[in-house]
């Protein structure tokens, strides 16, 4: 008896010493489903290289931070920067952004193919101001095109969101109407049309329901082959969501610690609905029983996003690169992260 | 002494449930308490208003009580006319044959489908189907909701109410036989009556797993937070409502959330003490 508990001893001890030998270390996110598909292959590729796990739960913005806050989670992902009232209710935070997205207006709307919406066409919509896709604003807008005589059925999120920030983060800008009524946040009072939860839910409902329109991240409405519309910028262009006129959005200044809206960017070519999306992580990386080798695998996690190869992956997925500025600062900002209080890269 | 210890592990077996569901409650209590002092207790039942706006923060129970009640009775509605001949032919017409083990074989197998199944169907075949036959134009609706909850509710309502069926007495049907009775009349003036508190305690049984359904619902049901103003217009559930907001809920919000919570368990278990009770009044007759 006592032979056979010696032996399964030795095993454990064994095993558990296999097992400290190799350096994997498992991070864990959550947060933000607008740049899922861009962490998925980022995530993919970081594996391969490094040896390092990443699991990531789109579980939307809010419960990202929220995760954050509790301290359970290596990083937190969200389209919503911290506000200072955030901010100071947690211990300090990096906010370090990943890539650059769109916000897309996609519609089902029988044999039409490009439809031109303005900032406060849009917010009117959503306002229940506008109820008929052959209004004429709508018809003012889209010369020559062909719009039924149907009622327009907003779909919105259900669930806390950041791309509902960034959307009515923009309808905020450009309509006065939407300011005082709704406002910006990542939930909004839509008065009417139906909801549904996650960027997959929106684009799902969609796709299947004539006559809706609704606002997603941009790689859902590519994946799920939705139209969207080219939206009107400040400079009175007609801008569709690629790479090159999200990228011009972020022209503008930055600040130091990068939170910052681009949505209305006043730049040429750009499109209005952009955002960054950033990942949030703790200024000091000791905390719950976090060892020193997960802070670095962190920071290393962190350092290949902002790299060349990941960045590329960026607009093969329909995201934007990040500019050479923004970068620039992120690489000073994760200098500041410390571990213990020393800094964790030199 | 072995004896003992099988009886004190048992004990504690017996003790941990009880504990558990207190704890519950206890949890629930408490995390709800901040809403219901900021609202009000009955003002929160009452209340429609769903604002997150920061400052003017306002949250009323009303749209997701109406929504759960209002898609729980029709479906309790529409499976009605399914489940009770399909008990009536398990229970009395077939009573033992293939054919009857068959269809309650294949009756409670709805039963082992997972919501979210029931969710995709309603999604990809019944919503375009409403939406096709123009009796909403948005096609998620209470209306779309009911109809795939009552499928869903289907096997517990008809498994049980056969069962309180096979259980009438054959000496009664016999003697209703011999005084020239036709099966209808059997039916209707002997078996119904016998069973009848039986039947209706399985139909609270399935309202109650209606009650709290959450899947299929979210994903049909449309998600706005307003009291609906008929039965193909958009609303909410209270089960979706909280699946859809705990995740970036706080403070208040979240109280809120609890506080909906603690209200669909306390119906919930109200709806199952009637049927408990009406089950028993059954065994007793």
């Amino acid at each position: 008896m006592k032979k056979i508990f010696k032996s399964v001893m030795m095993s454990f001890i064994m095993v558990s010493l296999v097992a400290c030998g190799s350096e994997t270390v498992e991070l864990s996110g959550a947060g933000a489903t607008f740049p899922l598909p861009f962490y998925n292959v980022v995530f993919e590729q970081y594996a391969s290289k490094s040896d390092n796990q990443v699991a990531y739960g789109g579980i939307g913005s809010g419960g990202g931070i929220r995760n954050l806050r509790d301290k359970i989670v290596d990083f937190a992902g969200s389209d919503a920067f911290l506000s200072d009232k955030e901010m100071a209710e947690m211990a300090p935070v990096v906010h370090v952004p990943t890539c650059m997205g769109a916000v897309v207006v996609a519609y089902n709307l029988d044999g039409v193919k490009d439809l031109k919406l303005s900032g406060d066409v849009i917010a009117d919509i959503f306002a229940g101001r506008i109820k008929m896709w052959n209004d004429e604003r709508l018809a003012a807008l889209n010369p020559g095109v062909k719009l039924p005589s149907e009622t327009i059925i907003p779909v919105y999120r259900s669930d806390g969101s950041g791309t509902t920030f960034v959307f009515t983060d923009y309808l905020t800008k450009v309509s006065p109407m939407w300011a005082s009524e709704y406002g910006a946040g990542k939930s909004v009072n839509f008065p009417l049309g139906q909801a549904a939860k996650g960027n997959p839910g929106v684009a799902g409902v969609i796709k299947q329901t004539k006559n809706s329109i609704g606002y997603v991240g941009s790689e859902y409405a590519f994946a799920q082959k939705i139209p969207y519309a080219s939206v009107e910028n400040q400079r009175g262009e007609f801008v569709q969501p690629t790479s090159a006129a999200i990228s011009a959005a972020a022209s503008g200044e930055i600040p130091a610690d990068t939170r910052c809206s681009i949505t209305n960017s006043d730049a040429a070519g750009a499109y209005p609905i952009s955002t960054f999306t950033w990942m949030i992580i703790y200024k000091e990386q000791n905390y719950s029983d976090r060892t020193k080798e997960q802070a670095e695998a962190t920071l290393d996690l962190l350092k290949y996003i902002l790299s060349d190869e990941a960045q590329n992956i960026a607009s093969e997925v329909h995201y934007a690169p990040l500019p050479a500025k923004v970068k620039e600062i992120s690489m000073k900002n994760l200098k500041s992260v410390t571990y213990d209080g020393v800094s964790i890269l030199q | 002494m072995n004896d003992k210890i099988y009886k004190n592990l048992l004990f504690v077996a017996a003790l941990i449930m009880p504990i558990v569901c207190g704890g519950i409650v206890y949890a629930l209590v408490t995390d709800a308490y901040e809403a219901f002092e900021h609202f009000g207790f009955f003002k929160f039942l009452t209340s429609s208003e769903w604002n997150y706006t920061q400052g003017a923060e306002q949250y009323g129970a009303l749209p997701f009580i109406t929504g759960t009640l209002m898609t729980t009775l029709l479906a309790l509605i529409f499976c009605i006319p399914f489940s009770l001949p399909v008990a009536l032919f398990v229970g009395e017409y077939f009573k033992g044959t293939k054919v009857a083990s068959v269809l309650s074989t294949v009756t409670d197998l709805l039963a082992g489908i997972p919501s979210i199944i029931y969710g995709l169907w309603g999604f990809y075949t019944l919503r375009p189907l409403i939406m096709a036959m123009n009796i909403s134009p948005q096609g998620s609706s209470i209306l779309t909701a009911s109809l795939v909850l009552s499928i869903m509710i289907i096997p517990y309502a008809a498994s049980l109410s056969a069962e309180f069926i096979k259980m009438v007495p054959n000496d009664l049907k016999e003697g209703a036989y011999s005084l020239g009775a036709t099966r209808a009349e059997v039916i209707r003036k002997v078996v119904f009556p016998v069973a009848g508190s039986g039947i209706f305690s399985s139909y609270i049984l399935a309202i109650g797993r209606a009650l709290g359904e959450t899947m299929t619902v979210t994903m049909l049901i449309g998600n706005t937070n307003n009291i609906p103003d008929s039965i193909t217009s958009t609303g909410n559930s209270m089960a979706s409502i909280i699946a859809n907001q705990f995740g970036e809920a706080d403070d208040l919000r979240l109280s809120s959330l609890i506080a909906i919570g603690l209200v669909l368990f306390m119906i919930t278990a109200i709806i199952n003490l009637i049927g408990k009770i009406m089950i028993k009044r059954a065994r007793i007759a």
